[in-house]
């Protein structure tokens, strides 16, 4: 087998970790879309607790540590930036040694009005290559870092061929749980995942960038999710949203497209205090799509906080080339409420 | 019908069983050339295509530890998380298999190691998954990991997970070898702040062996199309002769009603039947013939290039049902002449068995044509055809023309001979020859091809030799080489090996764009080595002198083809500094251009580019004292190389190279030779006729058997003679014209009488044989048979 097909082979497992693609998991890498043999489930009656969840479950099929930020230099241009670990078990245990079954995958990007810049690594666990550790926390792919004493004061670091980035993260809000006390259900059968964020993170560092090296300042979003099995077998991908208002109000929301879309979302206010909301409540849809291309406007809502808003992509190209592809991006939002985020489509089309 | 019909088309074939036999075997032999070689071709190819991909040498850059010993796993570590894309490799032996440990997760994207579809990498990485060849697969002691078979893989390695690699070979913790990724990212620390120990081993430029290599399968190619045209002469004669034998048989089927179309169609399938036989006996031969030359070619290559080809052979279906293909076209090409004559026979004439040999001279000034049309197009496309196709064309127009020119030729000297002959008897020889030449032409043709094939082959194979020592002299004159870490270490060097020496070369060398193409520019010290083992293409008088004196620059052929250069044209080396070119020098494999300053020059240029390398020049027994003292003053062994032995060793194999030569020499001329005795033995029972008369007159049988003897050889040696410009103007193509447009240098062209000498005897030799039974037979004619020809008409 060819290094190209080791890697596509690793691309689908990590495919189906990262897009819940419906029909290239349900027969894809290990089986993912379904049955967990052997791995733990997310249970209700444990909540996550920390600074132990910060760190990798071992024991769980799928993790991702994943952080996206609104920045922007001293002339006021805006940039997005991503840092983003992924964690995929062959069996449920943590090993060493080359023979660990814990691969990881990392993407980092930066987002320009014009440009997309877009980096991947992939390593094995086993040998230290890459690993999260909860107290102190640190979370490692290569020479890409996410670290820091406390969870509150981090600092962040990625590299490609085309650009690299260093940055420090402050934060300045409490942990977000999810779902019921952070469990997030996934589909109206019950597939469910771990998940909690960092809203908070205020953010500064430099951009080195073909066009020189940028200072930048801005709002960073943190996410850590880990499951076994998230997703129903008819899903094809999801919407994902997290927008900042201005205000200091936050709103986390998804839809997971499958035979009927799912959606769920947590309204956080800006003190930090999160309410859930599932089923019908929050909407999405795309205001303009061509094909099976990402749509790159959105019209959100949320009656019950009387968010009704546009969100638009700032740079309609961010396409992460890696594998698995998809598209993530910085967005800024008008209507309602004005504010800016992010926003992720995975299981379309390259545009 | 068709039963009936069939039966007596059939019915021939058990009255001439010889014609039968000629037409399979030149079709099978034709086949098994053909099949043959291009088997040895794709063998050899598919084997280092597989362990270049494997090595992972030719593309990319590697860290290897400076003392030769193994890199340490937190080593590696340490490298990824300062932003080095580097992946692992460990190999080692076992079980006598090599075996090789990656990591697809790290791994760039060529270095395929094995080719299999489907597989999955949870079972690469855990359970664990071997692939290799099934013969390494087997040799594998019982690991507990799947094995998973891959026709594609390198010869004599096994791929796996470097995780149960480590454990299979006892190294855990131990990497040998770090490959580098061709994109790197920002930032990234120099290697002396990670990897103090380790150092950059650039990519080996795989090209330089790839277009070698590439050579010598044309090479080989172009032998097996020359082979497969000789078969093809020979079944064009026996299905022509076959055809012709056939009228009065043919006549009389027509005459019973049987319709034309018929039975065209039924002797097409009887044609096709026996093509098919052929096709798979031919298939077997070349298969056979393959399996007992390739591990010749396989050690060839081993030994020339370092690449591991397989010394056996696998089955193809490719080449299988080319070959067999091959012999369907041969088939109808050679047959395709006799049908339209078929298809044009008058109902009621043809009777008799018109001699078949006398029908060739009506066509007389078409060949005539069509041999001028021929030879003049081949000279028109190697003087201004573009590309290889031109090339090959070239080849075909040539040799075509040239067997087509031969029977006119042989008839001039023959008619000469005649007219210079004095006495009735050596009239009636070279007249009686002169009449038999149409009978033989095809015969002669073939030899005439077998031999020209083999004057090209051999000239062209030994000026490849030739050309590849002088490179090697050229390129590997020191008996030591030393390459030293920095520059405190070179001066070191100079001072021990300044006593022990004869000559220090140092080399350095700069990376610069020469003619707007990467390049690099090279230093060359005015030594006597240079002066004694360079060879120039084309130099000005006293070159080494005004190299010397900074007053101009060698440049490669590659580049000074490529700038379409001329001896005192300037070329621009550094910044606002150009040269005129006063040498150009053979650089073979070499895919990019160069340029080599004289020292001063080069020094005051590039004050920067130190030499770091060291050519030392002394006696070849003093070499171990001189690596002693060397290694004593802190020179690691890896950073010296005994280059004399190198060399003994490539050259030891080119003698390999030979003996497949040789074999392919005496194949090819044993199929001429088949030709002939074919053809003598047909037209022995056509000749009774013409040489009863000559016996009734007094001439004893045995004296007419020697005859036939001495007439086969003069037509031989005409022959050869004939074969021999012929083969020189082959070998010219292949070198100036098919080399220049395949690879972009000509291969210099070098004259070897003595093998053309020893070829001709060969040719003489097998043309005597080819008529000995056939003499020996006419002298044992019982005399009733002679003289029953006076007996009445037929």
């Amino acid at each position: 087998m060819t290094q190209g097909q080791i890697l596509l082979h690793a691309g689908k497992c990590l495919a189906a970790v990262l897009t819940l693609a419906g029909p290239a998991s349900a027969q894809g890498f290990a089986g993912l879309g379904t049955e967990a043999e052997g791995f733990a489930l997310p249970d209700p009656a444990v909540p996550p607790a920390f600074p132990a969840d910060h760190g990798a479950h071992p024991a769980f099929r799928i993790e991702w540590w994943y952080l996206t930020a609104n920045l922007e230099g001293p002339d006021g241009r805006p940039y997005g930036l991503q840092w983003t670990l992924f964690r995929s078990a062959l069996a449920p245990e943590a090993g060493s040694g080359w023979s660990a079954p814990q691969v990881w995958l990392g993407h980092a990007a930066v987002t320009t009005p014009e440009a997309q810049h877009v980096a991947q690594r992939l390593a094995r666990g086993g040998i230290g290559q890459a690993g999260v550790q909860a107290d102190p926390f640190e979370a490692w792919i290569d020479d890409w870092q996410m670290a820091g004493d406390s969870f509150d004061a981090l600092t962040l670091s990625a590299s490609g061929e085309a650009f690299s980035y260093a940055m420090t993260l402050e934060a300045e809000g409490p942990l977000v749980l999810h779902g019921q006390e952070g469990l997030s259900v996934k589909s109206p059968s019950g597939q469910s995942s771990y998940y909690y964020s960092q809203p908070f993170f205020e953010i500064e560092g430099t951009l080195e960038l073909p066009e020189g090296t940028v200072p930048v300042t801005g709002e960073a979003w943190f996410d850590h999710e880990w499951s076994s099995q998230p997703l129903a077998e008819d899903q094809q991908g999801w919407d994902w949203f997290s927008l900042s208002f201005e205000g200091g109000a936050r709103l986390m929301g998804f839809r997971l497209r499958g035979a009927e879309d799912y959606t769920s979302a947590t309204w956080i206010a800006a003190d930090g205090t999160p309410t859930a909301y599932a089923g019908e409540s929050f909407a999405a849809e795309p205001l303009a799509q061509e094909g099976a291309e990402p749509p790159v406007r959105w019209r959100v809502t949320l009656p019950e906080q009387g968010v009704d808003v546009t969100v638009e992509a700032l740079n309609p190209g961010a396409w992460m080339a890696v594998t698995p592809p998809y598209w993530e991006g910085p967005v800024t939002v008008s209507g309602s409420m004005a504010g800016r985020g992010y926003l992720e489509m995975t299981g379309y089309e390259a545009p | 019908m068709n039963r009936a019909v069939l039966s007596a088309l059939l019915s021939h074939w058990r009255r001439a069983p010889l014609q039968l036999l000629t037409l399979v075997l030149g079709l099978a032999l034709a086949t098994g050339l053909w099949t043959g070689v291009q088997a040895i071709n794709t063998e050899a190819r598919s084997s280092y295509d597989a362990a270049a991909a494997t090595l992972g040498e030719g593309a990319y850059d590697q860290l290897v530890p400076e003392d030769g010993g193994s890199i340490a796993q937190e080593t590696y570590v340490a490298l990824r998380r300062a932003g080095w894309q580097v992946s692992p490799v460990v190999e080692g032996r076992l079980a006598g298999q090599r075996l090789v440990g990656i990591d697809p997760l790290t791994a760039p994207g060529a270095l395929a190691p094995v080719q299999v579809d489907g597989a999955d990498i949870a079972a690469f990485l855990g359970a664990g998954e071997i692939f290799g060849r099934p013969e390494v697969l087997e040799a594998l002691p019982e690991t507990g990991a799947r094995l998973v078979p891959d026709p594609g893989a390198a010869p004599g390695t096994a791929l796996t997970d470097i995780g149960l690699a480590q454990r299979l070979l006892d190294r855990d913790g131990q990497i040998d070898r770090l490959v580098v990724a061709p994109g790197q990212p920002l930032g990234r620390p120099p290697l002396a702040e990670v990897a103090p120990a380790l150092v950059l081993r650039p990519a080996q430029d795989g090209s330089d062996i790839g277009r070698l290599t590439d050579s010598f399968h044309l090479n080989l190619t172009a032998f097996g199309l020359l082979a497969f045209a000789v078969g093809i002469f020979i079944v064009h004669g026996a299905v022509g002769l076959s055809f012709e034998q056939r009228r009065p048989m043919l006549r009389t089927l027509r005459a019973l009603g049987v319709p034309l179309r018929r039975l065209l169609a039924l002797m097409g399938a009887e044609l096709l039947g026996l093509a098919l036989v052929a096709g798979i006996l031919g298939v077997g031969l070349g298969w056979l013939m393959a399996a007992l030359l390739l591990p010749n070619v396989a050690a060839t290559l081993r030994g020339l290039y370092g690449a591991e080809v397989a010394g056996t052979l696998a089955l193809r279906p490719g080449w299988l049902l080319s070959g067999l293909a091959v012999a369907l076209i041969g088939t109808a090409l050679a047959s395709a002449s006799a049908f339209a004559r078929l298809a044009r026979m008058p109902l009621l004439s043809g009777g008799q068995p018109r001699a078949w040999a006398m029908g060739a001279a009506g066509g007389r000034t078409v060949q005539t044509l069509a041999a001028l049309a021929l030879l003049g197009a081949a000279g028109a496309l190697a003087l201004w055809g573009k590309g290889l196709i031109a090339g090959f064309a070239c080849l075909a127009a040539l040799l075509l023309g040239g067997a087509l020119a031969l029977p006119l030729l042989l008839g001039l000297v023959l008619g000469a001979g005649e007219r210079a002959a004095k006495g009735p008897l050596a009239q009636w020889f070279w007249a009686d020859s002169r009449q038999q030449l149409p009978g033989l032409s095809l015969a002669l043709m073939a030899l005439l091809l077998a031999m020209a094939a083999n004057v090209g082959v051999s000239t062209m194979v030994s000026s490849f030799r030739l050309t590849f020592t002088a490179f090697l002299d050229q390129r590997l004159a020191a008996e030591l080489y030393v390459q030293a870490a920095d520059p405190a270490q070179a001066e070191r060097i100079e001072a021990i090996a300044a006593p022990a020496t004869r000559e220090i070369l140092p080399l350095a060398s700069v990376d610069r764009e020469l003619e707007g193409a990467p390049g690099q520019v090279q230093m060359a010290r005015d030594a006597q080595t240079y002066r004694d083992n360079w060879q120039f293409l084309r130099a000005v008088p006293g070159v080494w002198d005004r190299l010397a004196a900074g007053q101009g620059l060698l440049v490669n052929e590659q580049l000074f083809r490529r700038a379409d250069l001329d001896l005192g044209d300037a070329l621009e080396v550094a910044p606002g500094r150009a040269l005129p070119v006063i040498g150009v020098y053979g650089d073979y494999g070499n895919p990019s251009g160069e340029a080599i300053l004289g020292e001063e020059a080069f020094r005051r240029l590039y004050p920067d580019a130190l030499p770091l390398r060291f050519g030392l020049r002394l006696p070849p027994d003093q070499v171990p004292a001189l690596r002693a003292a060397l290694e004593e003053a802190g020179v690691p062994q890896a950073a010296m190389t005994d280059q004399a032995a190198l060399k003994a060793f490539s050259l030891g194999v080119f003698e390999r190279t030979f003996s497949v030569t040789a074999a392919l020499n005496v194949l090819t001329l044993g199929v001429a030779g088949f030709a002939i005795l074919m053809s003598l033995l047909t037209l022995a029972a056509m000749r009774l006729p013409q040489l009863a008369p000559v016996w009734a007159l007094g001439l004893t049988r045995a004296r007419l058997g020697r005859l036939e003897l001495i007439r086969a050889v003069l037509l031989a040696a005409l022959t050869a003679l004939a074969a021999l410009p012929l083969g020189l103007a082959l070998a010219w193509i292949l070198l100036a014209v098919v080399n220049v447009e395949a690879f972009g240098w000509r291969l210099p062209m070098t004259l070897f009488p003595w093998d053309y000498a020893r070829l001709g005897l060969l040719a003489l030799l097998a043309a005597l044989l080819a008529a000995a039974w056939p003499a020996w037979r006419l002298a044992r004619t019982p005399p009733a048979a002679l003289l029953k020809v006076f007996a009445g008409e037929r």
